[in-house]
Formats: structure tokens, C-alpha cells, sequence
């Protein structure tokens, strides 16, 4: 072979890079960000260690309250009536209904501080009370092969999460912030709140909850404009 | 004659070079979602990233495509530090006796001071500049990693400072790539069509791993 042929060979070599060029075909491109969004999650949740649990701070890191922010992405205040309030839980549960929200304090009660991270970057640690999701999912019987939780919220924000993230020890019905009541903006009176996932998975103003065990066209308000389905840390 | 630049090493360069160029702008968009590394509330100094700067259109868009471009970024590094495991590190390794030649050499390049005498394929200059570089590409890799998976990787968090002290890292590996690439860029006008041609074909007939044939590296 001449040296001419080998440079060429060689350069042949470096072709498969030409295939990025899809990349700049929209509807193609569209397809591969997704995929590459969806692989990141795939990837992120099957080399998700179970037994990581977030760090926990003291009183003198939390963020105070007033600098928690609020980041609503339809109302502060859908105007939920809390003496009327009640959690309507459907799906794959052996006891479906209409739980109250002292239904949900009767389970035991966990304090916690964490790391409230949110996609845009920025972290604040917050006081964060409330009954572990994985008890509320026992005491209506959910069924152990579901896979996903999902909610409706009174300001008509959705989301999900996977089973493995509802049944995280630090995974919460949270309805208590910073030793008081959930107030109207923090997601009152009851929200999803976990460190192991980032602000916008932990939906607030709960009306609903579905045990399913396959997810709707629907998945999250944000997820379905283009944010990680998977949303965990 | 003898290849300069092994395949994979080509192939991790232009993967590389792409996908940080893809990475780069997309963290810009990402990082113009909160462009400080302080407080949310109350709202700490911003950094002035032009909104021009960009790739994805908004937060969802970038996070798509870094989300993308991260694993062929993360692949070309794996690659390029196979290469270096199997013996190229002994291109880049830097003497502690070669330190002293690094200034004289960026005299030469940047200010027309006389040109040191060369003995390896690589100068001084060449060596920290890639060593730099590829401490930059493990960085960029280790705090990509711990920023989208600060629970499950909690201590890289705690072992470089924390969560904004990993963003910052972060950031700062762009600002590396940023810093290196128009010296390296210039540095291959410089050294004209046999330096192209080494890290596309790994053939060039002026290079060759022979320090022999080194003078003609640089002009």
C-alpha cells in the first residue's frame, strides 16, 4: 500500500463522526436529544445505589424560611379549602378512597433537613416534616409490583416518580415546613418532598395520587416540555 | 514512516473537540438559568453571561443536549486516557527539570524571544499545556458526574467543598477549555499542514515520534 492509501484508509477511519452531522436534521435532532435525555435517566437510575441517603444538616445551615424559594410555576395559591381537603388515592391500591389529612399525620412522623436542589442550580436546605411516602403507601395497600406514583396537583401541576424513589426512607408526604404548617406558596397542606430528587419532581398542593403500573402519555408538567423524566439525584 | 497519533487518540481528539464545543455552549444556557454562585435568595451577584451565549434555546433544551453530548465527551476521555495508560503519557510527562523551560518557550510563542532548543516531541510549553488540559477533561467529568448525582455521589460533593464549591469546578473547566483551545489553535497555524494532517491521518511525513525529527514540530 502506498502512503497515500494509508492516509486515505486512515482518514476513512474518522467517518463515523460524520454521523453527528444528524445532529443539525431537526427532526432528527429532536429524536437524539431525547434519547440522549432518556438514556442519561436509564443510566442514572439502574446504578442508583438504594441504600444512598442523602446528608443530613443542622438548624444553623438551614436556609431561613423567607429564602426558601417559592418557585410556582402556576399560582401561589390555587386556594385550596384545608377543612375540605382530602387526598384521593386511585389505582393499583387494595383500599383506593379519600384520605384525610389526619389520616396521614396518624402514620409516624419524620424531621428532616435537607438539600432542596433545584434544576436551575441552585441549593437551599430546608426543615421539612411529614408522614414517609413508603408508610402511606403500605396503609393503603398499594400494590407491590407498581412502578410509578403519580399526582395531581390543585394548581393543575402533575408529576411522578419511579417506586424506588416513593419507597426512599427520606422520601416524604410532607405537610410541615420549618416546624409550622405548610403555607399556601410552600405547596399547602400537603406536598411530595425528597432530597433524592430535584425541586420540580416535589410537586406541591397534592390532590391526588396514582399507584400505576404504567405511566400515562402525561408525566410531569415540566417533563413534558422537555425536562428529565428522571429527575433524581 | 511511523504513526504519529494512534487511532484512537485521533478519534478521541475530534470527539472530544466536538463534543466539548457542544458541551461548552449548552452549560452556558444551563448556567444562565442561575448565573451566580451564591444565594438564590437574597438574589447574590450574576455573572454577565450574554444571552446570546448559548445552545438549546432554554433550560430543557440544554440539559438535552448536555445530557446527549456528556457521554461522548465522558467516552472520548475514556479513550484518550486508555492511550495515555498504554505509554503516551511518556510524551506528556514533564520533568521536574522541564519546568524551568515552560517560560522560555511561551517567550518564544507569545512575545518573539529566541527559540529554546527542543530535545522531546513535546516542548515544555506543549507538555503543561496538555497535562492542563487533561486534568481539565477528569474535572470536567468528576463534577459533571457529582453535580447531576449529588446524592448517590455525595462524597466527591464533600470532598471538593460542597455543592456550589462543584459548580464552580465545573464552570471553571470550561474556563480551562476556553483558555487552552485559542493557544492550541494558534499553535497549529503555527506548526502549518503536518500537524493537521498527524492528528487526522497519524501519518506526516515532517512528524514522527523520532526525536530526531523534532526540530520541524514547531518553525
Amino acid at each position: 500500500m502506498t502512503e497515500k492509501q494509508i492516509a486515505r484508509r486512515e482518514l476513512l477511519k474518522l467517518s463515523p463522526l460524520l454521523s453527528l452531522a444528524a445532529f443539525a436534521v431537526p427532526s432528527i435532532q429532536r429524536r437524539l436529544l431525547a434519547g440522549g435525555r432518556e438514556l442519561t435517566g436509564t443510566a442514572q437510575s439502574s446504578l442508583r445505589r438504594a441504600a444512598a441517603i442523602a446528608p443530613s444538616f443542622s438548624t444553623s445551615d438551614l436556609t431561613p424560611i423567607e429564602n426558601f424559594p417559592v418557585n410556582a410555576y402556576l399560582t401561589e395559591d390555587p386556594g385550596v379549602d384545608i377543612g375540605a381537603w382530602r387526598l384521593s388515592v386511585t389505582g393499583a391500591v387494595e383500599r383506593p378512597g379519600e384520605y384525610t389529612l389526619a389520616q396521614i399525620k396518624s402514620l409516624p412522623k419524620i424531621h428532616q433537613i435537607t438539600r432542596h436542589v433545584c434544576i436551575e442550580g441552585w441549593p437551599v436546605i430546608g426543615s421539612f416534616a411529614g408522614a414517609r411516602l413508603a408508610d402511606f403507601l403500605k396503609f393503603v395497600g398499594a400494590a407491590p409490583d407498581a412502578h410509578f406514583i403519580e399526582v395531581e396537583c390543585a394548581d393543575d401541576y402533575y408529576e411522578f416518580i419511579e417506586m424506588p424513589a416513593a419507597l426512599h426512607p427520606q422520601t416524604l408526604l410532607c405537610y410541615e415546613m420549618y416546624g409550622g404548617d405548610l403555607t399556601p406558596a410552600h405547596g399547602a397542606p400537603l406536598r411530595l418532598q425528597t432530597p433524592a430528587k430535584l425541586g420540580y419532581k416535589q410537586a406541591k398542593h397534592l390532590v391526588e395520587m396514582r399507584v400505576t403500573r404504567v405511566l400515562g402519555a402525561r408525566r410531569g408538567y415540566w417533563v413534558d416540555q422537555g425536562y428529565p423524566a428522571y429527575g433524581g439525584l | 514512516m511511523r504513526t504519529t497519533h494512534p487511532y484512537l487518540t485521533r478519534l478521541a481528539h475530534w470527539l472530544g473537540a466536538i463534543s466539548t464545543f457542544v458541551l461548552g455552549a449548552s452549560g452556558l444556557q444551563i448556567f444562565q438559568a442561575f448565573p451566580s454562585f451564591g444565594t438564590k435568595l437574597p438574589q447574590a451577584a450574576e455573572l454577565p453571561i450574554p444571552s446570546w451565549a448559548g445552545l438549546g434555546g432554554w433550560l430543557g433544551g440544554a440539559l438535552s443536549w448536555h445530557f446527549t453530548f456528556a457521554w461522548l465527551f465522558a467516552f472520548a476521555t475514556l479513550l484518550y486516557v486508555m492511550e495515555l495508560a498504554r505509554g503516551g503519557w511518556r510524551r506528556l510527562w514533564l520533568s521536574p527539570a522541564e519546568l524551568r523551560g515552560i517560560w522560555p518557550m511561551a517567550r518564544h510563542y507569545f512575545l518573539g524571544g529566541p527559540k529554546p532548543p527542543l530535545t522531546d516531541l513535546y516542548n515544555p510549553l506543549q507538555k503543561s499545556a496538555y497535562l492542563f488540559v487533561t486534568a481539565a477533561l477528569l474535572l470536567a467529568v468528576l463534577t459533571g458526574s457529582a453535580l447531576a448525582q449529588p446524592v448517590q455521589l455525595s462524597f466527591v460533593l464533600r470532598a471538593l467543598g460542597g455543592w456550589q464549591s462543584v459548580r464552580f469546578l465545573h464552570f471553571a473547566c470550561l474556563c480551562a477549555f476556553a483558555f487552552f483551545i485559542p493557544g492550541h489553535l494558534l499553535m497549529v497555524a503555527l506548526a502549518g499542514k503536518p500537524a493537521m494532517r498527524s492528528i487526522i491521518t497519524g501519518r506526516s511525513p515532517e512528524l514522527s515520534t523520532e526525536p530526531a525529527a523534532v526540530p520541524s514540530v514547531s518553525k
